[in-house]
C-alpha cells in the first residue's frame, strides 16, 4: 500500500487531503466530523478582527448540467461571522484532541500592518500549524479593501505576506486569487514577501445564473443579486493551469503549492500532484456529498500509486511539469488520426455530424441494405483534432492513433514557413 | 347471473366504478425528477434510427433534447406536429418493437431510452397547461370535407386538413369520438379518460364538426356525400369481426373480445359486467392480451389465452405476452379450437394441438378440453363492406394509391380499413396525416 504521507511548508500531514477555508471548516463540530472521516487537515474558515461580519441569507447559486449534476456553485458568503475568541478557543480544543491532524488559520485584515500582525499573533497563539493569508475573496470583503482587492496588487501581496512572516514563526501560506491576468505576478510577490507556500486558486469571480422570473442574478437576495465566488469541478482546468505555471516558472518552482480548485476525487488530486502540488485542499465536493468522500480519495489515490509503482507522493509529484510547455515548444510535425472501432460503434452518428458541421468533413458513413450504418474516417482530411473521440458516447470506440511519419521534432519557431524563424 | 356468488367480493369493489377509476396505470409516468434524468440518457443521435422506426417520423432526438433543456412545451410541439395523437401513442404504442427497438443504446447499455414515457412526459405537460392550442389554421380555403369515422385516422386527418385551412364534417356512428382509443384499447393504458381529453384537444384547432350517431352503413350514402362535399375521407376502421367457423358459435357466453373491452371501457358500473369464472381468450394479438389481462384484473379466477401458433408468430409483442403471464394468465400455444361444447351457453372447448407441416399449419390429432363459461374471440377484425358502393378492395381492405386515394379519386381513405402498415393507432394517425397532405394538394387542382 502506497504511503500517502506528505510534507508541505515543513508541516507533516498523514495524507495530502485538507479541507479548504470555507463553511465546512467554520467551527468545532464540522472540523471534528472531518477529522473523524479521515481528512488530514483543515484550513479554518477565515478569521477577521472583531466585531465579526454579518452574512446574507441566500448565499449559494448553482450551475447544473442537464442531468442536474452540479458543475459548480458560487457563493456570496463572507468570512467567519463568529467572534474571534470563540474560534480561537475551538481551534485550541481541536488541536488538543487531534494531535496528528493539521490546522491552518486563515486570516484577513484591512491594509494596516498592526492589524495584520496582531491578528496573526493571536491566531498563532491558538496553536495552529501555519497561517494562510486570504487574499482572494472576490465578493464583499474586497469592497472593504480586503480579500481580492489586496490579492490583485502584487505589491500588497508581498507586503501583507512579509508582515505576517515578521509577526509569527510558523509557516505562512499566501492564498492567491485567479481573478488576475497572470498568476505568476502574485506567486512571485508572495515569494518575495517570504511565503513558505502558495495556496491556489481562490474562487473565480462570477455571476452563476440569472433567475429569469425574478430577472436577477442568483443567489437572489430580496430580488437582487451580486457577483460571487465560483468553485467546483468547473474551475479545475483554471486551477490546473495556474498551478502548472507556478511549478514550471524558474522564479517560483521552489515554493510549495497547496492546490485548490475543483478537486472532487483521487484522479483530480493525482493530476494536481503531477503538476507539482505538495498538498491539496477540497471544499465544494465535500459540500455536495459530505466528508465521507475522503475515503475514496485516499483509497483511489493509493490504488493508483500501487498500480503505477509509486511508493510515495514525491515519487510522482511534478512528473508532468517537464511535459507542460508553451505552444511554441510543441512538435508541429506530430500527426494523429481518428480510428473508429467498428465493433464497439453503436451508430449514433455523433462523430459524423460534429466533424461534418464544425470540423473537417472527415467522417463519412455508408448505409447497408439492412439499414446498418458504418462510419469511417477519411484520413487525408482528418487533422487529428480529437473532437470525434471526445463526443463519442462509447468509451474507447474512437481512438486517436499517432501516425509514424519519421519527421523530426519541429517547433513553430524553427518552421520553414515562419518568416521570423530561429536560425540555428 | 350465474357468476354472482363468485363475484360477490369483487362486486363490492367494482360497484359504481368505471374502468377509468378502477384500473391502475400500466406504466408509471415520469415525473420531473425521473423525466429529466431519462432525457439525459439520449445521445441525440444524428439521422437517428428511432425516427425511421416511428411510423409518424417524430423527430425523437430533437424532442428529447428539448426536454433536456427544459423546453418541454417545445418538445410537445415537436411531437404533435408529426403526430397529433402523441399522447395516446405514448401510452399505447408497442414502442418495444418501434422506436425503442431502434435505439442505439440497446447495443451499448443493453436497454433503450424510454422514448414512449418521455413522449408522454412532454405531451402531458402541454395538455395539462391551460395553454392555447399549439397549432394555427391557415387562411380558409372555402373547401369542406366529409370524414367518415372519428377514430385515430379520421381525427388525425381532420386536424391536419383543418390546419391547412379546410372545414371538416365528421360522421361518427357512435356517440363518442376516439374510435379504438375510446372503445378498444385496454383501460390500464388509457386511464383518466385520456381518449376523450385528447379528442377535445384535437378539436380545439377549430373548423371540425362531428355528427354523432351517423353511420355509413345506415345513414349515409357516398353518392350524396360526393355531391355535398369537395372530398371525402374514409376512416371507418374494421367494423366486422372474424368467426371461428365452428358449430354453436351463437351460444351465449361467446363474445368478441373487442366488444368485451368496449363494454368494460364504457360502463359506469363494472359490477354489472358479465364475467366468467373460466374465461378463454382465443387469439394472439394485442386485443387478445388486452381482453385477457383486463378480465383477470376484474377478478375472474381462471383466464387462459389460446393461440394456434407459437409465441414468435403472435401479433402481440413479447412485452405484452409477458404482461399476460405476470397477471396469471395461462398461455396455451399451438392449439386450435375444434369443438364448442354446451347447450344454450358455452361450457367447454376442445382444442387440437397444431404444428407446421410442409409450411402449413395443421392439427396433430391430439386434443384436450378446457372448461369455459366465457369465450372471447380475438381472431381479427375485418372490413364492414356495407355501403362502400363498389370501392375497390383487396385482401379485405380498401385499396388506396400512394396518395391515399381509393378507386374513386374524390374519396381518400386511411387507418385500419386500408392496407398501409400495422393495424396500430400510430399507423392510423400517420395515414390520416399523409392523406390530408395529399388531399390538400389534390384539392388545389380539382
Amino acid at each position: 500500500m502506497a504511503d500517502l504521507k506528505c510534507t508541505i511548508a515543513g508541516i507533516k500531514s498523514i495524507n495530502p487531503f485538507w479541507l479548504a477555508s470555507a463553511p465546512p471548516t467554520d467551527k468545532y463540530v464540522n472540523v471534528v466530523r472531518a477529522f473523524e472521516a479521515g481528512w488530514a487537515g483543515v484550513v479554518w474558515k477565515t478569521l477577521g478582527e472583531d466585531p465579526p461580519v454579518i452574512n446574507m441569507s441566500s448565499r449559494y447559486g448553482v450551475h447544473f448540467n442537464s442531468a442536474r449534476d452540479v458543475i459548480g456553485i458560487n457563493n456570496i458568503e463572507l468570512i467567519s461571522d463568529r467572534p474571534l475568541d470563540i474560534n480561537l478557543q475551538e481551534i485550541r480544543q481541536v488541536r488538543d484532541e487531534w494531535p496528528d491532524r493539521v490546522i491552518i488559520g486563515s486570516m484577513m485584515a484591512p491594509i494596516d500592518e498592526r492589524a495584520w500582525k496582531e491578528l496573526a499573533i493571536k491566531i498563532a497563539e491558538a496553536g495552529v500549524h501555519g497561517i494562510e493569508l486570504n487574499l482572494g475573496c472576490p465578493h464583499g470583503m474586497c469592497e472593504r479593501g480586503m480579500g481580492s482587492s489586496i490579492g490583485q496588487v502584487p505589491e500588497m501581496i508581498e507586503r501583507t505576506t512579509r508582515w505576517v512572516r515578521e509577526a509569527v514563526d510558523i509557516p505562512v501560506f499566501t492564498k492567491l486569487t485567479p481573478n488576475i491576468t497572470n498568476i505568476l505576478w502574485g506567486a512571485e510577490a508572495a515569494k518575495a514577501g517570504g511565503a513558505h507556500a502558495v495556496s491556489l486558486i481562490n474562487t473565480v469571480n462570477s455571476v452563476i445564473s440569472v433567475d429569469l422570473d425574478a430577472m436577477a442574478p442568483t443567489p437572489t437576495v430580496d430580488g437582487k443579486g451580486s457577483h460571487g465566488g465560483y468553485c467546483g469541478t468547473a474551475v479545475k482546468p483554471i486551477a490546473l493551469h495556474m498551478v502548472a505555471e507556478i511549478a514550471r516558472n524558474p522564479e517560483t518552482s521552489d515554493i510549495h503549492i497547496s492546490a485548490i480548485g475543483g478537486i472532487e476525487n483521487w484522479r483530480d488530486a493525482a493530476e494536481f500532484i503531477s503538476l507539482g502540488a505538495n498538498g491539496l485542499q477540497v471544499c465544494t465536493a465535500a459540500m455536495l456529498y459530505g466528508f465521507r468522500i475522503v475515503d475514496d480519495m485516499i483509497d483511489g489515490l493509493s490504488n493508483f500509486m500501487d498500480e503505477k509503482g509509486y511508493k510515495t507522493i514525491d515519487d510522482f509529484r511534478g512528473l508532468a511539469i517537464k511535459n507542460t510547455l508553451d505552444w511554441n515548444e510543441l512538435n508541429i510535425n506530430f500527426d494523429t488520426k481518428a480510428v473508429i472501432n467498428q465493433d464497439s460503434c453503436i451508430e449514433c452518428g455523433r462523430c459524423h455530424i460534429a466533424c461534418e458541421d464544425t470540423s473537417h468533413q472527415a467522417i463519412t458513413f455508408d448505409v447497408s441494405a439492412d439499414g446498418k450504418r458504418s462510419f469511417s474516417v477519411i484520413n487525408d482530411d482528418c487533422v487529428g483534432c480529437n473532437l470525434c473521440a471526445i463526443i463519442c458516447p462509447v468509451p474507447d470506440c474512437i481512438e486517436m492513433q499517432p501516425v509514424k511519419n519519421d519527421l523530426p521534432y519541429l517547433t513553430w519557431p524553427q518552421h520553414p514557413k515562419n518568416a521570423i524563424r530561429d536560425i540555428d | 347471473m350465474k357468476h354472482k356468488n363468485h363475484r360477490a367480493a369483487y362486486n363490492k369493489i367494482l360497484a359504481k366504478q368505471s374502468a377509468n377509476s378502477f384500473f391502475d396505470e400500466l406504466h408509471r409516468p415520469l415525473n420531473k425528477s425521473t423525466g429529466f434524468k431519462e432525457a439525459d440518457q439520449c445521445l441525440y443521435c444524428y439521422d437517428a434510427p428511432c425516427i425511421q422506426a416511428c411510423p409518424t417520423s417524430i423527430d425523437i432526438p430533437t424532442f428529447i433534447h428539448q426536454i433536456k433543456t427544459a423546453n418541454v412545451m417545445g418538445a410537445a410541439h415537436t411531437i404533435l406536429k408529426e403526430n397529433i395523437m402523441g399522447g395516446t401513442c405514448a401510452r399505447a404504442c408497442p414502442t418495444e418493437v418501434l422506436c425503442e427497438q431502434a435505439c442505439v443504446l440497446n447495443d451499448d447499455a443493453g436497454k433503450p431510452v424510454k422514448i414512449g414515457l418521455l413522449q408522454r412526459f412532454a405531451v402531458d405537460h402541454l395538455m395539462a397547461k391551460d395553454a392555447s392550442h399549439p397549432f394555427k389554421r391557415a387562411a380558409q380555403t372555402g373547401r369542406t370535407i366529409a370524414v367518415i369515422g372519428a377514430g385515430p385516422a379520421g381525427l388525425s386527418f381532420a386536424h391536419r386538413t383543418a390546419v391547412l385551412g379546410h372545414d371538416i364534417h365528421i360522421y361518427e356512428s357512435r356517440d363518442k369520438a376516439g374510435g379504438l382509443n375510446e372503445y378498444g384499447l385496454a383501460a390500464y393504458k388509457m386511464v383518466d379518460d385520456f381518449a376523450a381529453k385528447e379528442v377535445e384537444f384535437i378539436l380545439d384547432i377549430g373548423g371540425i364538426d362531428i355528427f354523432y350517431g351517423t353511420s355509413l352503413e345506415q345513414d349515409l350514402s357516398l353518392n350524396d356525400l360526393q355531391e355535398k362535399y369537395d372530398a371525402i375521407f374514409i376512416g371507418i376502421g374494421l367494423g366486422g369481426t372474424n368467426d371461428l367457423g365452428l358449430d354453436g358459435e351463437a351460444m351465449s357466453g361467446i363474445t368478441d373480445a373487442i366488444d368485451f373491452i368496449e363494454d368494460l371501457r364504457q360502463t359506469d358500473d363494472l359490477s354489472s359486467l358479465e364475467l366468467g369464472q373460466n374465461i378463454i381468450v382465443i387469439g394472439g394479438g394485442n386485443t387478445a392480451i388486452d381482453a385477457a389481462v383486463q378480465a383477470k384484473k376484474l377478478g375472474s379466477p381462471n383466464v387462459a389465452l389460446v393461440y394456434r401458433r407459437g409465441e414468435s408468430q403472435m401479433g402481440a409483442t413479447a412485452f405484452e405476452v409477458e404482461l399476460a403471464r405476470k397477471n396469471g394468465i395461462a398461455v396455451h400455444l399451438w392449439s386450435k379450437p375444434i369443438t364448442l361444447h354446451g347447450k344454450n351457453s358455452i361450457a367447454a372447448i376442445t382444442f387440437e394441438h397444431t404444428t407446421i407441416k410442409n409450411g402449413k399449419l395443421t392439427g396433430t390429432g391430439e386434443a384436450y378440453i378446457l372448461d369455459c363459461d366465457m369465450l372471447l374471440k380475438a381472431i381479427g377484425q375485418k372490413l364492414d363492406g356495407t355501403n362502400l358502393q363498389g370501392l375497390a378492395t383487396k385482401d379485405g381492405k380498401l385499396v388506396i394509391s400512394e396518395n391515399y386515394q381509393t378507386s374513386n379519386k374524390k374519396i381518400f381513405a386511411g387507418g385500419d380499413c386500408v392496407l398501409s402498415g400495422e393495424d396500430l393507432t400510430v399507423q392510423a394517425v400517420e395515414d390520416g396525416k399523409q392523406a390530408a397532405i395529399a388531399m390538400d394538394i389534390w384539392l388545389r387542382d380539382n
